[in-house]
């Protein structure tokens, strides 16, 4: 018999989401996390629980972004209940504010095509200054106007974290810390994981190594082409509460610290910050929210996103090592309640969305041919 | 009622003298002190209070470090005490907590 | 864009003052930033302001700071007084702010001299108003001439507690006990260097005068004292311990506390410089070799920065790196810097003789590396040594899961005050070394700083990042 049912690679917020919702399956779950300073997304996490603007490109996404932000306060309450704590969700819709005319007629024609290939089930609407203003009183005379989603909100992602990790125990699943899975070997009697610290079998392997899924995932018949793409954020001293709904750029987290972010760029796996960005990035929140330039900031990181070519999950099952899947976002937040509470039984053979296909890593093959 | 504890000035009489307030009450300070050095000989040894769970706190290491003496100084918020001159018509007040976005003078 | 140097160096100790010195009488151009309003570190405060009377009662070896000022007199070298270093980057880039507004520079070579902090000594209470660092007592004295309200109690270990208890006595204070939490296995641990330590007694005969000073004057002095608890409602009022096997009580309004000194690494961690936890000083310092050069080429550390050796080590190991810079800026040759060397070689060696058996002997106690449960080790966000410990059974292996966790080290003081103390209690809970624990990931800024002042740093006009899809 194998030493477990389903072996989960990677114990981020993906790892562990899936993890989590495979235990409350019944499954008997192992996951493999990394050690204190591996590339960790979760650690990064700007928190947002955000629908809009996602899956311009591929409605699928957009409406499975909006499934999960349907199911978080299920999750929330489910996992304050198990861990204790409150994972101070919040959905009281979101706001992008522009500071430019142009970028925001071109954000606003972008949502109005994915409203319409989601046939008009989409709610948003454009703001301008004095409408935000009305919202937000603290905006800055450069703020031009805003899209405001009742769809959106945001969540304290390391309570996040945290509260899967107990929730992953407490359901009865084990985590093995210790160092990276180096080989994932696939025989006629399943699979086994290859550590430096030892060799473990199982009947299925879900990848959810974030990175590291571009190497393991050849290893069982899959195909995980992400990059990293890092993203730097600022963090300022707490603050008393002043904001009260999430922007895309600036929110004000539970214990009142303000966090600013975020930026995109490829820097290969350099996680660092730079302080051009952060200047940059500085700037830009000064400008939005004038009255912040007196908070001292007391932080920044950078953190690596897990990209793939086209920014979009990819979802998928192994043709040719039955029971391997791979699961890898960079939204790891927002779709934390999708993730455990429908992908983890579509994983296990239970039903799900019919659109759970388009997730495939076979689309970037065919948009290569095509 | 509990006492009043000062740090006491070796050399009590001599130097320059600054006046500054804390919490309204004047405080004469030492040209050259700090503003943390300056509160503990009028007594205040306590300046803030965490924005955490609310305790009381005071200067600790008194070299820029811990952040425990931190006041709001001529409306600015979380200056450090220790770090801080005193200078004539200093307005101190005390940090409840955590501090208001738009408590801050421009530099 | 910068102002560029041959030599940035930061902190104006005694490593940074010497090291200016030299590099200044060679001409070199120098920025010497420091962020206290005068030079001579924390150890020589307010060298330059001091009265005769308040240099009498701190000391000759304090007075005898006071002949590295004439480093500061050389054209070639700018001091940048109530500069708050915020970020060194790789590339050796400087951003710095000063009265509020942020600059930078650009340097050939960096020489960092910030010198050290004190230890954590976390135990129930050490938050209370009217708790400080003895450190925090000896600025006080340093700088504005200031003792402490009475009743005052003196807790921990090492020679700063005499040292301080010693000056306060000079200055007509006598303290009212001093609670010392030396363990007591820690004498003969420390014999075996004792020989070595003989060949430069200069510390232990002060130690021992300074001993027989408090001795004589009467003033109580418990000995391996266990199970501190300060306590007081919003302010101290008094210690309780256990001394010879009693539980005391002493009433208190200050209590000034210490457990030794190690390196502020917060710059070399920033740089992700290659670091070595120390066993005997119980402390990382970043790996340098005699010269101060570390492992990022253009960066090197001097003074206790690199490992605890003292004030006038400290001026041995800055004059020594600098000898190296003039090298590699080609101003001498290594003959020359050989022969200029020696003297500060061999007093360095000199200095570091009684190191070992005085580490040896102030070790500190374990109940300061491992608090119990409920004792406050994150000072700024208020997490509890048993939050780490529960961090632990959730499956943390190092201080950087537990940070983001429980928010340990989040605070303004980032991690200054806890970190030592978070990977100690991880490595206890894991039965791990400290060095497979590690510390934390150290960024910047190193100090806070106004969203201002790191919105100035943006110098391109078209400002705008792309915002997130």
């Amino acid at each position: 018999m194998a030493d477990s049912a389903y072996a989960v690679i990677g114990g981020g917020l993906v790892g562990m989401a899936i993890a989590w919702g495979l235990a409350n399956r019944g499954k008997q779950v192992t996951v493999f996390d990394e050690g204190d300073r591996g590339f960790r997304a979760s650690r990064g996490n700007f928190g947002l629980v955000w629908v809009q603007s996602k899956g311009l490109n591929m409605p699928d996404y957009s409406r499975w972004s909006r499934l999960s932000a349907q199911l978080w306060p299920k999750l929330s309450e489910e996992l304050g209940n198990v861990s204790g704590t409150d994972l101070e969700l919040s959905q009281p819709g979101g706001i992008h504010l522009f500071l430019d005319e142009d970028e925001a007629e071109k954000a606003v024609a972008d949502m109005e095509k994915l409203r319409a290939a989601l046939g008009g089930d989409y709610p948003f609407e454009y703001l301008g200054h004095n409408a935000v203003k009305r919202i937000i009183p603290e905006i800055g005379p450069e703020v031009v106007g805003a899209l405001h989603s009742p769809m959106d909100g945001h969540v304290n992602p390391l309570y996040l974290l945290r509260a899967l990790h107990t929730g992953v125990r407490d359901a009865g699943a084990k985590v093995l810390h210790g160092p990276r899975v180096e080989r994932i070997t696939h025989t006629k009697d399943g699979f086994r994981i290859h550590r430096e610290d030892g060799v473990w079998s199982a009947d299925n392997v879900v990848l959810c190594a974030g990175l590291g899924n571009a190497r393991l995932a050849p290893m069982i018949g899959l195909d995980a082409p992400v990059v990293p793409n890092r993203g730097q954020v600022i963090i300022t001293e707490r603050v008393r509460p002043f904001l009260n709904v999430p922007t895309a750029h600036v929110r004000q987290v539970g214990e009142g610290a303000v966090q600013i972010g975020d930026s995109k760029e490829a820097a290969g796996f350099d996680d660092s910050t730079s302080k051009n960005v952060i200047a940059k990035i500085a700037h830009r929140a000064t400008r939005y929210f004038p009255l912040l330039e007196n908070v001292r900031v007391v932080r920044t990181w950078g953190a690596l996103r897990v990209m793939s070519p086209d920014g979009h999950p990819i979802y998928d099952k192994s043709q040719t090592c039955p029971g391997a899947s791979l699961v890898t976002c960079h939204s790891g937040v927002t779709l934390a309640a999708a993730h455990a509470k429908v992908l983890a039984g579509w994983i296990c053979g239970e039903d799900a969305p019919d659109y759970m296909e388009v997730f495939g890593a076979q689309r970037f093959a065919l948009q290569k041919a095509g | 009622m509990r006492n009043v504890l000062h740090f006491k000035r070796l050399d009590e009489a001599s130097g320059d003298t600054v006046e500054l307030t804390f919490e309204g009450e004047p405080v004469t300070a030492r040209a050259g002190e700090t503003v943390a050095a300056a509160l503990l000989a009028a007594g205040h040894i306590s300046g803030r209070q965490t924005p955490v769970s609310g305790s009381p706190r005071g200067p600790y290491c008194m070299m820029g470090a811990c952040f425990d003496c931190l006041v709001e100084i001529d409306g600015e918020a979380n200056r450090q005490g220790c770090m801080t001159q005193v200078r004539d018509g200093m307005v101190v007040r005390r940090m409840t907590g955590a501090r208001d976005v738009d408590r801050g003078s421009a530099a | 864009m910068s102002e560029r140097f041959d030599v940035a160096i930061i902190g104006a100790g005694p490593a940074g003052l010497a090291a200016a010195g030299v590099l200044g009488q060679a001409g070199c151009s120098v920025t010497l930033l420091d962020e206290q309003a005068e030079p001579g570190g924390q150890i020589y405060r307010g060298i330059g302001s001091a009265s005769g009377p308040r240099k009498s009662v701190l000391g000759a070896d304090y007075a005898a700071g006071a002949s590295l000022l004439p480093s500061l007199a050389h054209d070639s070298v700018t001091h940048i007084a109530g500069a708050t270093v915020w970020e060194v980057t790789p590339e050796r880039d400087i951003y710095y702010s000063q009265a509020g507004k942020a600059s930078g520079l650009k340097a050939e070579h960096v020489l960092v001299a910030t010198g050290a902090t004190e230890r954590p000594m976390p135990f129930p209470g050490w938050t209370l108003p009217g708790v400080m660092t003895a450190g925090a007592g000896q600025i006080l004295l340093k700088t504005a001439g200031m003792l402490p309200p009475s009743p005052c109690v003196l807790a921990g270990s090492g020679p700063l507690l005499f040292l301080i208890a010693a000056q306060y006595l000079a200055a007509g204070f006598k303290i009212d006990a001093i609670v010392e939490t030396t363990p007591r296995g820690n004498l003969a641990k420390a014999l075996p260097h004792l020989p070595g330590a003989l060949l430069n007694n200069k510390y232990l005969r002060k130690g021992l005068a300074m001993l027989a000073s408090l001795r004589k004057a009467g003033i109580p002095h418990y000995k391996a004292s266990t199970s501190l608890v300060a306590e007081g409602d919003g302010q101290v009022e008094a210690l309780k311990f256990t001394s010879g096997g009693k539980p005391h009580r002493l009433a208190c309004a200050s209590l000034l506390i210490h457990n030794g000194v190690v390196p502020n690494v917060q710059i070399s961690r920033s740089l992700n410089l290659d670091h070595a936890w120390d066993s005997l000083q119980h402390c990382w310092h970043p790996v340098t070799d005699a010269s101060g050069a570390t492992s990022l080429a253009g960066f090197r550390v001097a003074g206790d920065g690199g490992g605890i050796a003292g004030a006038e080590a400290a001026a041995h190991g800055g004059r020594l790196a600098a000898l190296a810079i003039l090298e590699d800026l080609g101003k001498i040759t290594g003959g020359e810097r050989q022969a200029r060397s020696s003297d500060d070689s061999a007093a360095l060696k000199w200095h570091g003789r009684a190191r070992p058996f005085l580490d040896a002997l102030y070790a500190p106690a374990r109940e300061f590396l491992e608090p119990a449960d409920s004792t406050i080790v994150c000072r700024c966000e208020e997490v509890t040594a048993g939050k780490i410990r529960e961090f632990v059974d959730l499956g943390c292996l190092g201080p950087n899961q537990a940070k983001s966790f429980g928010r340990a080290g989040m605070g303004p003081c980032q991690g200054r005050y806890c970190g030592l103390t978070v990977s100690s209690v991880i490595a206890a809970k894991l039965g791990k070394e400290m060095d497979e624990v590690g510390y934390y990931r150290i960024r910047p800024p190193l100090k806070p700083i106004t969203l201002r002042e790191l919105a100035s740093m943006d110098l391109d006009d078209d400002a705008d990042e792309r915002p997130a899809a």
